[in-house]
């Protein structure tokens, strides 16, 4: 593995190294020695929570960073061509963490310099550390990534980190329920891909009857934005909101994630069930990203 | 009604079987110089394809980045390189698995509309023709994506 652009990127046994590295990191039982290594985090578009993820990772395996967030005052506000601007920083650095408004910003710079780069998220393209720390998750509280029943509810249609997941599941044969408004549902390329590859899938308009079969509930925000009825919005926002009493009947191992930040899509009485699991999910970002960081550098 | 032919010619190039009203779109592709000559035939009766249209150049023969170039917009295209009118070399057109530089991105939001670079796509089908961008990777039909 040379940089870690894009999900496709990834065959099942990366997807599985990368975990196993992740779990040995919180366990204790390794830690990657990064000291001397430079992380470049080069937020062309600031995400502070994405950024300070990646910062600690790096700095908890004794690394340094230096680094950028948003382009004010920078060469790029000068017109400098991202090419220039990344072949400069790769003289300071030993790997680059970017996040950047255009789609296809973090392929392009990897072919621009001679360092390993992160995609920390390209426009609404990819952002494959958040899909692989969602596939930890999964992992972690399931014991395997293999067949799996997962309800992916809320806006299927523009939400990037579901697609991603959607395809790097695939691999491990899943069956899965997509739960959306009319307006928001799961593209016809993703669900014409799923079918070439015979992967079970169902389409529902609420999640309660299937709740009882569910091992993950995969949560995504609706955002009024999409709608350009404001009344649409309105009539559909509350059938996606997720309330405890909804969850009586779970599997134990049943766990509900949500990538954050969330708005009102997951009620707050759904925080104290032992299925809530979406701020633990923020916490193995750090791990996965230790484990993509240290693999790049080659570091074990 | 008499069928209209087109004269053959010494040297040159036939592109045979462009789907109706695309030979102009062939002939940006293939960009004519000041002293090629170029025949255009529009809406030609044809067994396989009901209308077709054909283009022929005069005194050129087409290289195989301009013949792979042209299969975006004509997938069953035949090209028939001409010497000394003798057929001396006839191939269907074949859309390449990589397609680098000859198409712009649709996606106004991708880093190749952005940035001075060249562009790649790889074929995902071959009928429809569709192609994914390398870069942005969404998925194109082939009238999305400009082709130049
Ligand atoms: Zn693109």
């Amino acid at each position: 593995m040379e940089n870690l652009i894009s999900m496709r990127d990834l065959d099942p046994k990366h997807i599985l190294n990368l975990i196993d590295k992740a779990g040995k990191i919180e366990k204790k039982e390794i830690w990657p020695d990064m000291r001397g290594k430079v992380m470049a985090s080069l937020f062309f578009e600031p995400s502070t929570r994405t950024q300070l993820s990646f910062d600690t990772a790096m700095k908890r395996l004794g690394g340094e960073v230096i680094q950028m967030s948003g382009t004010k005052g920078t060469s790029v506000e000068k017109g400098e061509t991202l090419s220039d601007t990344v072949k400069i920083i790769n003289q300071y650095s030993d790997i680059i963490v970017v996040r950047h408004p255009l789609e296809g910003a973090a392929r392009y710079i990897s072919e621009q310099v001679r360092i390993p780069v992160v995609n920390a998220g390209d426009g609404s393209n990819q952002h494959p550390s958040q899909s692989m720390l969602d596939l930890y998750s999964i992992f972690k509280t399931q014991g395997t990534l293999s067949g799996l029943t997962i309800a992916l509810v809320g806006d299927l249609k523009y939400g990037r980190t579901v697609h991603s997941l959607v395809y790097a599941l695939s691999s491990f044969a899943p069956k899965f329920y997509f739960i959306s408004p009319e307006l928001l549902s799961m593209p016809k390329y993703i669900t014409e891909d799923l079918d070439k590859l015979n992967i079970r899938y169902e389409v529902l308009s609420n999640f309660e009857q299937v709740v009882p079969e569910l091992d993950i509930m995969y949560v995504t925000r609706i955002q009024r934005e999409r709608f350009a009825d404001p009344q649409e919005y309105e009539r559909v926002k509350n059938t996606y909101i997720i309330r405890a009493a909804q969850l009586k009947d779970v599997k134990s191992s049943f766990k509900i994630l949500h990538p954050l930040p969330r708005v009102n899509e997951i009620h707050v009485d759904v925080d104290v069930l032992p299925s809530a699991y979406y701020f633990e999910q923020a916490g193995n970002g750090v791990y996965m990203r230790q484990s993509i960081l240290s693999t790049l550098l080659g570091v074990e | 009604m008499k069928h209209l032919k087109v004269d053959p010619i010494k040297e040159g190039t036939v592109i045979d079987h462009i789907p109706a009203n695309k030979a102009l779109k062939v002939i940006s592709i293939i960009k004519p110089v000041n002293d090629d000559i170029v025949t255009i035939g529009i809406n030609f009766s044809s067994k396989k394809f009901g209308r077709k249209d054909i283009v022929k150049i005069e005194g050129r023969e087409l290289t195989s980045a301009e013949v792979n170039t042209i299969s975006l917009v004509a997938p069953n295209a035949n090209v028939i390189i001409i010497r000394d009118y003798q057929v001396v070399n006839k191939r269907l057109v074949e859309i390449p698995d990589i397609i680098k530089g000859s198409a712009q991105c649709g996606n106004p939001k991708c880093i190749t509309n952005n940035e001075s670079m060249t562009t790649c796509f790889t074929t995902v089908s071959r009928d429809p023709v569709r192609l994914r961008c390398s870069y942005c990777e969404r998925i194109f039909d082939i009238d999305e994506l400009k082709v130049d």
